[in-house]
């Protein structure tokens, strides 16, 4: 009886899945491949959501570079030898030579620069149209409701994996996106009594997922792979405004 | 296919287009005058002129004296030349290849494009109109060689056509200056006597050659079809070219669209054919009112796909402005290149390239070829000097893209001066401040020293230094120059993640 129960809330779980646009296995790739294994938990089905749009927001300079790295990491997941992904932004200070640190080779990057948020979404509405694109990754100010519903209608067809990253965005409001993320640094470990600036760690905050659990972990990049610290409840937390340049 | 052509003589040209800019001159007796052998000699005359009798030629004293109010302004040759030029250009809605005559005549190779006006004899009716309407005295002719062209329309009845292989029987009743001669020439023909091509045509050739020269030959043999006659036309017709003309001017978009979709197609065919794509493409839209509009693209790779070359053109469609209408459309192939063949791989690796590269096309189209960057690694240090733009998508490093050094995620364009607390130099500071905010340093490391590319550019040393302030944002600081040559300054150049 238990075991019958079970099965048929799976199958309601995937119809429910398939219904809200997580089609088919057919794009997904190997859970190891992210090196994601301890989030797990938090993804649909535990597997990183690919095929649809992914909003990551930062307030500070700081910020989009720690979740610049946090995508460049999951990029390298993804992009495969000979295949491209897009780079769209207005006032890029992106330096391509460090993305190689982050497994992803820098000229497989297409990078796209514009003046306008306009020309942002335009450009990368068109990439996530074009299936033969791994990833579309976008950087930006302002994006209304109904423009990251045409992002994520165009990716519904095409699968390929979109990241909105706001920067410093001015108004705060729901986007149509399946995820949303915050990422921040904070201070590097080294091994005691020793100099120096240790590997990037990030503070990587999964504020909303679509069909999954929300969650918060200490993480960084070490010698091409994600590595998980020990969990944020586990740390006193520090409540304070931050600035930074 | 026989090449037809069409000779269209303006005997009033520069009359003309003055009572044209001169609306208050029409009706009146016009001549233009220039000095020639310290002369003044009347060099065009108006319709009005010429019934007086005051033909070109005369001397201006002369034609005064015939009729005292008549007006008299100089002669500007090169102004009519460009005139005329402007008047071929014009022409070339109605025949690819038009070429002046100078000094009052334009010369279409009508060779299969008369059927698209219904016939030879509303084409030229059409024509003709056409001229009237712009105000301008036209006479002209259609013939199988252009030597015979121009006799039927200086010397032949108004709207002639000489149909195929009738040269002969057409030129026999003109007179000999029909065979555009030197005057020496025709003065000797007069004093011998023959007032009619038909007199000496049947004539053996050495005779003719001993009497006349080669000359009177070649313009026969011309004007006959046995001799080769090269048209320069005014612009060089191109290979890659597709032309539709519209019966009825067109004004819509969709029209147009229709139109471009069309020309596309048959362009297309032509270039898969020979393995060939459009790197370059121009629509031309002549409008009724004589403006040419037109639009462009360009591919990053040789395209002859004509769904996305269309897509290309649909993006500034609505930048041709079609006014009255447009009667024909024209698509060039300015640049054209070896099309990369689809090659039949087991993945299709080749098709995806095809697909990013259209992407790239249309993303081009809408925000310009300047905004698409790809990277490739050079072998520098200077980090502004580490990195290359690729040209194409198949181009590929030649040298590894470096992994021994760090590199800031994030590097500012232009590295921000910064103000820092350093406790001893080549120490790493203690702090800096920034745009009015100071961070503290929790951990510091360094300094990497990058020398300036002296072969390059003369300028100071950098040592680089990476930091990480007490909230665990990492910075790349560096000093430019030394300690002991004045105080160094500091600057800001970049993020780590």
């Amino acid at each position: 009886m238990e075991g019958v129960k079970k099965e048929i809330i799976q199958n309601l779980r995937e119809k429910i899945m398939l219904m809200e646009g997580f089609k088919g296995n057919i794009m997904e790739v190997d859970r190891s491949s992210f090196g994601l294994e301890e989030m797990a938990p938090a993804f649909p089905r535990g597997i990183f959501p690919t095929g649809t749009v992914h909003e990551f927001i930062s307030p500070t300079a700081a910020c989009a570079t720690a979740s610049n790295g946090f995508i460049s990491g999951l990029l390298s997941g993804m992009v495969k030898n000979g295949m491209f992904c897009l780079w769209v932004s207005t006032g890029r200070s992106l330096f391509p030579p460090a993305l190689k640190a982050f497994g992803l080779d820098p000229h497989q990057v297409i990078f796209i620069d514009v003046s306008f948020d306009k020309d942002v979404l335009w450009v990368m509405e068109q990439g996530l149209k074009c299936d033969a694109l791994v990833a579309v990754v976008a950087e930006l100010g302002e994006v209304s409701f109904a423009e990251s519903q045409r992002l994520q209608l165009a990716v519904e067809k095409s699968r390929v994996t979109g990241f909105l990253h706001r920067r410093r965005p001015r108004r705060r409001q729901a986007l149509a996106c399946a995820a949303r993320w915050r990422v921040k640094p904070v201070a590097s470990k080294v091994p005691d009594g020793m100099p120096g600036v240790g590997h990037p760690v990030w503070e990587v905050e999964l504020e909303k997922i679509r069909n999954g659990k929300p969650g918060k972990w200490r993480m960084g990049w070490r010698g091409g792979a994600f590595v998980f610290l020990p969990r944020v409840q586990d740390i006193p937390a520090t409540p304070k405004k931050e600035h930074y340049a | 296919m026989p090449r037809r052509y069409m000779c269209i003589w303006l005997p009033l040209l520069a009359t003309d287009s003055i009572e044209k800019r001169r609306p208050e001159l029409c009706g009146r007796p016009l001549v233009l005058s220039a000095s020639q052998h310290g002369r003044t000699v009347v060099t065009a005359a108006n319709r009005s002129a010429r019934d007086e009798g005051i033909i070109p030629g005369k001397v201006l004293a002369d034609a005064k004296a015939i009729l005292p109010e008549l007006e008299v302004l100089p002669d500007d040759p090169g102004k009519t030349i460009q005139l005329l030029e402007s008047l071929a250009i014009w022409c070339l809605r109605f025949s690819p290849i038009a070429s002046v005559d100078v000094p009052d005549g334009i010369i279409l190779d009508i060779s299969g494009c008369a059927h698209l006006w219904g016939g030879e004899r509303s084409y030229l009716d059409h024509i003709v109109n056409r001229f009237a309407q712009g105000g301008y005295v036209v006479r002209a002719a259609i013939a199988d060689t252009v030597g015979t062209a121009w006799a039927l329309a200086h010397f032949g009845a108004q709207r002639g056509i000489a149909e195929s292989g009738q040269q002969s029987s057409m030129l026999e009743v003109l007179p000999p200056a029909a065979l555009r001669l030197e005057p020496s020439a025709l003065a000797r023909m007069e004093k011998l006597g023959f007032c009619r091509i038909g007199q000496f045509i049947q004539m053996p050739k050495s005779i003719l050659r001993r009497r006349f020269g080669d000359a009177l030959l070649l313009r026969l043999g011309q004007a006959l079809g046995h001799e080769p006659e090269e048209l320069k036309p005014v612009v060089p017709e191109l290979p890659y070219q597709e032309r539709l003309p519209c019966l009825e001017p067109i004004r819509t978009p969709s029209g147009i669209e229709m139109a471009l979709q069309l020309l596309l197609e048959n362009l297309c065919n032509r270039l898969s054919k020979e393995g060939r794509g459009m790197r370059i493409g121009i629509l031309k839209g002549y409008r009724v009112d004589g403006n040419v509009q037109q639009i462009r693209i360009g591919t990053s790779r040789a395209s002859h796909n004509p769904h996305h070359l269309f897509r290309l053109f649909a993006l500034n469609i609505q930048t041709i402005e079609p006014a009255l209408g447009i009667e024909l459309f024209v698509l060039e192939a300015p640049l054209v290149e070896e099309a990369p063949k689809p090659q039949e791989a087991l993945w299709e690796i080749r098709g995806e390239r095809t697909k990013i590269a259209e992407l790239l096309d249309t993303i081009a189209g809408k925000v310009g070829m300047g905004a698409i960057h790809r990277y490739l690694p050079q072998q520098h240090h200077w980090p502004e000097r580490s990195v290359s733009v690729a040209t194409s998508l198949d181009e590929v490093p030649k040298v590894d893209w470096p992994t021994d050094k760090l590199r800031p995620l994030h590097l500012l364009s232009r590295p921000e001066p910064i103000s820092v607390m350093v406790v001893l130099p080549d120490y790493p500071p203690m702090l800096f401040s920034h745009k009015g905010r100071t961070y503290k340093l929790a951990k510091a490391e360094g300094p990497e020293r990058i020398e300036q590319e002296w072969w390059i550019e003369e300028g100071q040393l950098r040592d680089y230094y990476r930091v990480e302030d007490e909230k665990g944002a990492r910075y790349w600081l560096f000093r430019s120059g030394h300690y002991g040559e004045g105080e160094p300054q500091w600057f800001l150049h970049g993020f780590f993640p």
